[in-house]
C-alpha cells in the first residue's frame, strides 16, 4: 500500500543519535542553532591545558585547574577532564562555555546510542562523532569562540589505548604516543617529547604528565601550576581496560611534591 | 451506497481489549520485586539479544512484555524522553512518574483513537535515592490504565496468578539471590517446569551503584544466584 513509509525505515541511520532527537524535537538546545554573533563577547573564558599520554595499561588524561578571562583568573577549581563513558574520556581546551556544553552533549550522546542499541559505539566512532560536533562549532569558532578538545580512550578491540587530536574545522588526527591542547599546550608538548618513552608503566607516566604540566604551568601565563597554598592540584584520570579511574588527589599532590622538592634541589628545570 | 454499519462505544472498547488482552497473554511473563538493596527484574525471555528489560535513565528501568516492535518503539520513546529532560535541566529532574504518565497518554491515545491496539503491558521502576524516599514501580496497561505498585508487580500471561503467589510469599528486605529464587519460582507457578538462566533475563536497579543504577546480571552470575534452588 504505502511502500515508501516502511522503506524510509531503513534509511533512517540517526535513530540512536540524540543530537538528531534534539534537534526534532528541541532545535533551540542544540548548540550552534543561533548564528554566530557579529564578534565574540570581549573576554569569554578559557580552559588552559590538557593533555593526553598513552601508557602500558592505556591512556593518561590530565588537566591544570585554572581557567582564565583576559588576564584575569575566572576559576581556580574548574575540571576541564570529562568522562564520556566507561572507556573513554574527553578533555576539554578553549572557550569554557561551548566546551564544558560541547562535553556533555557528547557524554548524552555516548550513552543514548549505548541505551537504544544496548551495546557501545566503536572508538573509531566515538571520535568520528566529536569531530562533526567540532564542525557543528564552526560559524562560534569564526567568531573566536573556538573548542579543541582531546578524546582518548582505551580500544577494545585493538586492545590498547588512543587519543585523538582535533582542529577547529573537526579534523582528527590520531596521535600515537602523547598531546596537549590549550595555552600551554607546546610547552607540555615539549616537556612529554624528551620524557615520553615507550610502554611506561602507570606511575611513570603519572610523573611524566605532571612534569609536562607543571612546565606548561612554569610557561604560560594562563596555565596554574599546584596550588600548595589552596591545595588545588591538577586532575588526572586514568582510562584502562577495566574502566574510567580518577587518580586520587593525595596521589597527585605527593608526586607534584616531589617534582617541586627535585627541582628546587638540583635546579633542573628553572 | 450501503450505510455505514453503526458499533456502539462499549461493544467496539470491548472488542479492542480483549483482542490487546489475548495478545498479551500469548507472551511470556516477567515480575518485579524490590529488595534490599534495589529493585530485581525477572522475565522468562529464551532470546539474549532481544531484550525485554532495558536501561531508561540513571535510577529507571522499562520492561515490556507483549508485541516486541510496540513495546520496543515504546522503550525508544521513553529514553528519547528521559535523555531530552536530563539534559535541559538536570539528571536529578528526570522521573520515574513523568515517565510513567508519557506511557500512560500514549497508550490511552493509540487504544481509543486508532483501530488496533498496542497489545503490551509497561513497567516503568525508579530505584530510591539512599535517603529515605521510596522505589516507585509503575505498571501501564494496553489502554493507558496507570498502577503504582508497592514491593511486587507481574505482567503477562500468567499475571494473575502470579501476583497472587508473590502476594503469600513475599518478604520485605530480601537479599539479591532469596529475591532472584523467588521471581523465578513466581513464573513457573503456573507451568510444570523449572526455568534454568538460560531462559531467564535479569537485570537490577543497584542502589549501591554510582551514577547509573541499571546492572543486568550476566549468563555466568545467574547461574551462581540460582544455584541454592538446583
Amino acid at each position: 500500500m504505502d511502500g515508501e513509509r516502511w522503506r524510509s525505515l531503513f534509511s533512517d541511520y540517526s535513530n540512536s543519535s540524540f543530537i538528531e532527537v534534539l534537534r526534532r524535537e528541541s532545535p533551540h538546545l542544540v548548540p550552534g542553532h543561533e548564528t554566530a554573533p557579529a564578534a565574540a563577547p570581549p573576554e569569554p573564558i578559557h580552559g588552559t591545558t590538557v593533555l593526553s599520554v598513552r601508557y602500558r595499561d592505556g591512556v593518561i588524561m590530565a588537566g591544570d585547574r585554572q581557567a582564565t578571562a583576559g588576564y584575569q583568573v575566572a576559576s581556580r577549581r574548574i575540571e576541564k577532564i570529562f568522562k564520556s563513558d566507561e572507556l573513554s574520556g574527553i578533555g576539554i581546551a578553549g572557550a569554557a562555555g561551548p566546551a564544558m556544553e560541547m562535553a556533555k552533549l557528547f557524554q548524552t550522546e555516548l550513552e543514548h546510542y549505548e541505551k537504544v542499541e544496548g551495546e557501545n559505539l566503536s572508538l573509531e566512532g566515538k571520535a568520528n562523532r566529536l569531530s562533526q560536533m567540532i564542525r557543528m562549532n564552526l560559524p562560534a569558532a569564526m567568531q573566536g569562540l573556538v573548542v579543541v578538545p582531546i578524546f582518548a580512550g582505551f580500544d577494545e578491540k585493538a586492545g590498547l589505548g588512543r587519543l585523538f587530536k582535533y582542529d577547529i574545522t573537526g579534523g582528527r588526527y590520531e596521535e600515537t604516543n602523547f598531546d596537549a591542547q590549550g595555552s600551554g599546550s607546546k610547552d607540555a608538548r615539549d616537556s612529554l617529547k624528551k620524557l615520553w618513552k615507550r610502554d611506561l608503566p602507570r606511575d611513570e607516566a603519572l610523573h611524566v604528565s605532571l612534569e609536562a604540566l607543571i612546565d606548561a604551568a612554569d610557561e604560560d601565563v594562563g596555565t596554574g601550576g599546584p596550588d600548595l597554598v589552596r591545595g588545588i592540584f591538577p586532575s588526572v584520570k586514568t582510562i584502562t581496560r577495566s574502566g574510567f579511574g580518577d587518580v586520587a588527589e593525595e596521589e597527585v599532590r605527593r608526586v607534584c611534591e616531589a617534582i617541586l622538592t627535585e627541582r628546587a634541589r638540583s635546579g633542573n628545570g628553572a | 451506497m450501503p450505510l455505514p454499519y453503526y458499533v456502539s462505544p462499549e461493544q467496539m472498547m470491548k472488542d479492542k481489549a480483549e483482542y490487546a488482552r489475548k495478545g498479551i497473554s500469548r507472551g511470556r511473563s516477567l515480575v518485579t520485586l524490590e529488595y534490599g538493596e534495589g529493585i530485581l527484574l525477572v522475565a522468562e525471555n529464551p532470546s539474549t539479544l532481544l531484550h525485554k528489560i532495558s536501561e531508561i535513565y540513571d535510577r529507571i528501568a522499562f520492561a515490556g512484555v507483549g508485541k516486541y516492535n510496540e513495546f520496543e518503539n515504546l522503550r525508544i520513546a521513553g529514553i528519547r524522553h528521559a535523555d531530552v529532560k536530563g539534559y535541559s535541566y538536570s539528571r536529578g529532574d528526570v522521573t520515574a512518574k513523568a515517565l510513567a504518565n508519557a506511557y500512560s497518554q500514549a497508550l490511552g491515545n493509540i487504544f481509543t483513537q486508532d483501530i488496533k491496539p498496542f497489545e503490551v503491558e509497561v513497567l516503568v521502576a525508579e530505584v530510591a535515592d539512599a535517603n529515605g524516599s521510596r522505589n516507585e514501580i509503575y505498571h501501564i496497561l494496553y489502554d493507558g490504565t496507570i498502577e503504582d505498585e508497592r514491593n511486587y508487580a507481574a505482567m503477562g500471561g500468567q499475571s494473575d496468578e502470579i501476583r497472587r503467589f508473590l502476594k503469600d510469599h513475599y518478604k520485605e528486605a530480601m537479599a539479591l539471590d532469596d529475591a532472584l529464587q523467588l521471581g523465578v519460582r513466581a513464573l513457573t507457578v503456573t507451568q510444570n517446569k523449572t526455568l534454568t538462566e538460560r531462559d531467564l533475563e535479569v537485570a537490577v536497579l543497584d542502589r549501591t551503584k554510582a551514577r547509573r543504577k541499571f546492572r543486568r546480571i550476566p549468563l555466568e552470575a545467574l547461574g551462581q544466584l540460582l544455584g541454592a534452588t538446583r
